[in-house]
């Protein structure tokens, strides 16, 4: 490896360690947490942990994160998946345990705050691409078919996931938390456009043999 | 000078106002018509208002160590006269306990211009915004909840405004 190349690896990591560690240090810091039980805390920071993750997969999957390559990368946004809907699960049971009424309303879609119906819904798609990358193999879904069940519900966890984030007012620094959401967006649009995920792939072959 | 002050909650309100008003007024004309039209519509409970309310909190002077004030007027429906002697509770998540936690309880009565008033301790942002509760609950009039949302986490004061119509 050349100085640079090990230059360049060091710094991908970096950054995105700095991207997802400092809107949680920030978080960490927040004077608000002195007025919180320690089940809303977790709850808190199971949020943003997600969020962290919800950057991670599309790096892992575009695989532009050094070391992984096509089929590891794959394999950590499988693992990296099923951490997500961990994460989801305490952040939902631990604001459930803080005010039940509270978080009834949001998973019935009734309640008052405009950024419930955002997270409950990205909640529902993490679970259905969980649930069907865990048939993938059982219901012998082709590439094809996983890409279009799989893209649509990816742009409702991102898009969805966002929109929750930013409308909080919650522990998270208000421009640690634009950043992280301005990187979730751009990484899953990259990701989308490098690897043409709108594309058919029949058309991406034809074109590909009319190039040759 | 009026100060008009943008931030996000203003321009998602304003925005939906308007959408909402173009929506029912140009796609339903007369369907829009105020329950009274000839007075003071009731105030409808708000969503998420009752929730975690506590039946018969007691008349305080304070809650808590105070710091923040909650006030507002109790009206009737139809001519707008004040109601003087009404009871309203109120609670919140504060800085000195957590919304459903009996101390955070407290309720007060309307003076002879059906205003009231009580201190309380500061509200902070609960499940991602700073709000308070009220509730009218004595049952001469129908029961509302309210559920106010604070414009920042900082200010040190929120209004509620009732309209009851009779039971």
């Amino acid at each position: 490896m050349t100085r640079w190349a090990l230059a360049r690896v060091i710094l991908i990591w970096a950054a995105l360690a700095v991207a997802i560690g400092v809107p949680i240090a920030f978080a960490a810091g927040s004077e608000q947490l002195a007025w919180r039980g320690p089940v809303y805390i977790l709850a808190g920071f199971a949020g943003i942990v997600a969020l962290g993750l919800v950057l991670i997969q599309p790096l892992l999957i575009g695989g532009y994160l050094p070391g992984f390559s096509a089929y590891r990368g794959r394999r950590a946004h499988h693992w990296i998946g099923g951490a997500l809907v961990l994460a989801v699960v305490i952040h939902v049971a631990g604001l459930w345990i803080t005010s039940p009424p509270d978080m009834i309303d949001a998973l019935t879609y009734a309640s008052p705050t405009p950024f419930s119906p955002f997270g409950v819904t990205a909640m529902w798609a993490i679970f259905l691409v969980a649930l069907l990358a865990s048939l993938r193999r059982r219901l012998g879904l082709r590439p094809r078919t996983w890409r279009f069940l799989h893209m649509p519900l990816a742009l409702v966890i991102v898009v969805g996931s966002v929109a929750h984030c930013l409308l909080i007012e919650g522990t998270m620094e208000t421009i640690s938390k634009a950043a992280l959401c301005a990187l979730v967006l751009a990484a899953t649009a990259k990701a989308m456009i490098d690897l043409q995920v709108w594309r058919k792939r029949r058309a991406l072959r034809g074109e590909g043999t009319a190039r040759q | 000078m009026t100060i008009v002050v943008l931030n996000r909650r203003n321009l998602l309100v304003a925005g939906g106002s308007v959408l909402a008003t173009g929506v029912l007024a140009s796609g339903v004309p007369g369907l829009l018509l105020p329950a009274r039209a000839d007075g003071l519509a009731p105030t409808e409970t708000m969503s998420g208002g009752a929730n975690n309310y506590r039946k018969g909190a007691a008349i305080v002077d304070r809650i808590g160590k105070g710091g923040f004030w909650m006030s507002g007027t109790v009206r009737r429906a139809g001519d707008g006269a004040p109601l003087a002697g009404q009871r309203i509770q109120i609670w919140a998540h504060t800085v000195e306990g957590q919304e459903h936690e009996p101390q955070s309880h407290g309720a007060t009565l309307t003076d002879k211009d059906g205003k009231f008033r009580l201190e309380m301790p500061q509200i902070i942002p609960i499940f991602g915004q700073p709000h308070g509760h009220l509730a009218y609950d004595s049952g001469e009039f129908k029961t509302v909840f309210l559920r106010p949302v604070m414009r920042s986490p900082k200010d040190t004061s929120l209004e509620a405004h009732f309209v009851l119509q009779a039971a």
